[in-house]
């Protein structure tokens, strides 16, 4: 298939496959729960959590990013003949065509964030003489003609950008306050005050003054990056805010696609071992037990040279290096969640063993339900805050070990955007003279925002959840 | 209380024996000897001389689980699985790729990855325990709140960041500690303080974070309550009582991890150019070599198994209920 109007091939990778099928799979889950009384009210609670609403704001712009970064293409050849298509071997997504100019803008090498020239001196012919001076960037404020006009420049920006996420900001409160005010019957002033007081029912202080930063930061930061690198370069001269950015995808992939994994796994065998106990059991708690007591670095290790030696045996399979790293990223998810299901599947356990001696579970029993039955009716929807709580406590841990993992060299494909392919390729930067830190901050930084609201968020759910919390913080 | 120890004992074996098979079939059979030497030799130079020269210089060329040309029991003991992997039982690790002997190097580097990890371990075990505290004294305030933020956002912080940012702040700008190395005896003090510190910070948030919520949950128990209606000070009612029994799942946890600190650690070791276990790990993952890999996850193992059986005998110590099941 080819949109020929849009002169691209459609390339569906398998991470964007599972992507999109969990992404139906969530949508699903949240139209069913919103039917159930009983399942809407703790998300309801956590709806009312200031922290975590925040949180899940900022998860809602990075899972956005990562969205748009899955719907991958290849571009038409310009000289390929129109009966007979030949496509760019770069696979390409919608996130690189609306970040546009970001991505193919390249500087020769390094350049600190925000400059006009690059980190370090070279011979450059100046009216006829060679003089050892910073280069000018190719990109990085081009269109300044002066040196010195270059904090003016930057100061306008943010000023200009700062301006128009505000008044987006003032004029989404208002339609909001109209909305609400209608809604409500309340005049404006007093709506406001109840606002003001935070006594509406739901965060909207939170939410208005999220939404408000993130706009302001983000008109801010279009305004900068149209004419400078706003995170530097790295050392071929690649904008590192858009290397920061397509990692978010990565980041989100790992984070999700392995929990994936473990569900299945965990679920099943957790709940086959509490309930069914006996030789079952065994079977079950000596397989984790096994498992469990193989170092997990060394565990995914083996298993990752492995899959590589695998892929390299294969080369015929993948016409693209993006489908090579994409398969080698998945492998490296389905790695990790064979060799974490261990905790879920314990405490699941746990819990079927306290369940099915539960006065209704032995009535069912005795009624002559089956096995599946009870499991599925009684058991499972029981224990499932457990697994709510463990997939969005995953989440933030399996993003940190990615970086680690890289680090070790075990990780995502090389080739492939990723926080830890950022840290790994800049921590021997900061030996240099000058420093080159920037590449460094924005991987921290980035991974930081991610997991810190992935946490606040997790925080929330659990305790809305877990009854042992209770309103416990 | 010896019958429990010793059935504790037998039961380790069939999982030392599953972690074997296990890494026998992800080393040998998934990914067979002829692969190991095309990945070692590279591409330019398989050829399939190099190959099984490659595989007789190691000891891989023999079959993998029956030797069928050889009689007696050597139609079993001549085997790579006897060789490479039956053989970790009796602590036999062979020699790594570089040609050294991977159990005198364990015995080596146990050491200084006991140096790093062992403060580690203690100094944090009682930062940790000192922070849940304090935000338990203060619970229900402002000062828990923000305690309780504080963990969160320590423990969002990737752990490579604590290292980089200490080794870059603390030794390179600053000039108050070395960047890396590592020397035995007095000398080495001051090699070990920086990992010490940034180990420690790194694992303070969510370390402070799991202990407040045992103590919060001993907190809210009856016993509590009555030491309370007896008039003892909040203070006495903390430390007397729910920190003697907060201890029994906190140490019980602790012991677990005992064992393990002879591992090491694999980030911490690597990046602060330590000569532990650790380190050696991470040099084995990178340059692939297998047979330093496949002894460092069966000792691993052992460790961890080690530390399983420590802790079910500290807690049928501490809590002699569980004994009599």
């Amino acid at each position: 298939m080819s949109l020929g109007a849009f002169k691209v091939l459609p390339v569906i990778l398998w991470t964007d496959a599972l992507i999109f099928a969990l992404l139906a799979a969530v949508l699903a889950l949240v139209w069913f729960i919103r039917r159930q009384p009983h399942l809407r009210a703790p998300w309801a609670a956590v709806a009312r959590r200031p922290m975590a609403m925040g949180a899940a704001l900022v998860l809602a712009v990075f899972v956005t990013i990562g969205l748009l970064d899955s719907l991958h293409y290849r571009e038409r050849l310009s000289d390929s003949p129109p009966d007979r298509p030949q496509y760019s071997v770069e696979v390409l997504s919608a996130f690189d065509a609306l970040v546009g100019k970001l991505r193919t803008q390249q500087e020769k090498t390094y350049s600190a964030p925000l400059a006009m020239q690059l980190y370090a001196k070279e011979f450059i012919e100046r009216g006829g003489a060679t003089v050892r001076a910073y280069p000018r960037l190719k990109y990085g404020g081009a269109q300044l003609k002066q040196a010195d006009a270059r904090v003016p420049d930057l100061v306008r920006r943010v000023i200009l950008g700062l301006a128009q996420g505000l008044a987006a900001s003032l004029l989404l409160f208002g339609l909001l306050a109209a909305w609400q005010t209608r809604h409500r019957g309340m005049a404006f002033g007093e709506w406001l005050s109840v606002w003001g007081t935070g006594r509406l029912g739901w965060p909207g202080r939170t939410v208005v003054l999220t939404l408000a930063l993130m706009l302001m930061l983000g008109t801010a930061t279009f305004h900068l990056a149209a004419a400078y690198h706003v995170f530097g370069t790295d050392k071929v001269g690649q904008d590192v805010l858009y290397i920061a950015l397509k990692s978010i995808r990565t980041g989100l992939v790992i984070g999700t696609l392995t929990t994936l994994v473990t569900l299945p796994l965990a679920i099943v065998l957790g709940i086959a071992a509490g309930y069914f106990r006996g030789w079952v059991d065994d079977v079950i708690q000596y397989a984790y037990t096994v498992l469990n007591s193989i170092p997990g670095v060394l565990l995914i290790a083996a298993s990752v040279l492995i899959v590589q030696v695998a892929i390299e045996a294969h080369p015929e399979l993948f016409d693209t290096a993006a489908a090579r790293a994409d398969i080698r990223l998945l492998a490296l998810c389905l790695i990790m969640g064979v060799t974490s299901w261990t905790g879920l599947a314990r405490l699941l356990r746990g819990e079927s063993l306290k369940l099915r001696t539960l006065d209704y579970v032995e009535a069912a029993r005795a009624f002559g339900v089956s096995h599946a039955r009870i499991i599925s009716r009684h058991i499972f929807p029981n224990v499932f805050h457990l697994v709510l709580i463990s997939i969005v406590l995953d989440f933030s841990g399996l993003v940190l070990a990615e970086a680690v993992l890289s680090y070790v060299g075990v990780g995502v494909d090389p080739s492939m955007y990723s926080w830890g392919n950022m840290i790994n390729g800049a921590r021997l930067e900061l030996a240099r003279e000058p420093v080159v830190w920037w590449q460094l901050g924005a991987a921290f930084a980035f991974m930081f925002t991610l997991v810190l609201a992935a946490n606040l968020f997790a925080d929330g759910v659990r305790d809305a959840f877990d009854p042992r919390t209770g309103g416990r913080r | 209380m010896l019958a429990y120890i010793l059935r504790r004992l037998l039961y380790a074996i069939p999982i030392l024996i599953g972690v074997n098979l296990l890494t026998f079939a992800l080393f040998f059979v998934v990914n067979t000897p002829d692969d190991m030497a095309r990945l070692q030799l590279g591409a330019k130079h398989v050829t399939p001389e190099a190959i099984a020269r490659w595989k007789v210089e190691h000891g891989y060329d023999k079959p993998l689980l029956l030797n069928a040309q050889a009689t007696g029991s050597a139609r079993f003991t001549d085997t790579i699985f006897f060789r490479h992997s039956a053989s970790m039982f009796a602590f036999k690790f062979g020699k790594g790729d570089d040609g050294r002997d991977i159990a005198n190097e364990i015995r080596t580097r146990m050491g200084p990855s006991l140096a790093i990890a062992l403060p580690v371990f203690v100094i944090g075990l009682m930062a940790n325990i000192t922070f849940a505290l304090l935000m338990v004294f203060f619970r229900s305030t402002y000062l828990d709140l923000w305690g309780v933020v504080l963990c969160v956002v320590l423990m969002s912080i990737s752990g490579l960041f604590y290292i980089i940012a200490g080794q870059y702040f603390i030794a390179k700008l600053w000039n108050l500690l070395p960047i890396s190395g590592y020397a035995g005896g007095i000398d080495g003090f001051k090699f070990i303080l920086l990992p010490v510190l940034v180990s420690v910070a790194a694992g303070l948030g969510s370390g402070a974070r799991w202990y407040r919520t045992i103590f919060l949950e001993e907190i809210g128990k009856d016993y509590v309550r009555t030491a309370r209606a007896k008039g003892l000070s909040e203070a006495r009612v903390l430390f007397r009582h729910v920190l003697k029994n907060g201890m029994i799942p906190i140490l019980t946890g602790a012991v677990v991890v005992l064992p393990l600190l002879f591992m090491g650690s694999l980030i911490t070791e690597s990046f602060f150019g330590i000569p532990g276990l650790g380190s050696y790990t991470i040099d084995a993952i990178q340059a692939q070599d297998f047979a330093v890999v496949r002894a460092m996850v069966f000792l691993g193992s052992f460790l961890y198994i080690a530390g399983l059986i420590l802790t079910d005998i500290s807690y049928s110590w501490v809590d002699p209920r569980v004994r009599l099941q």
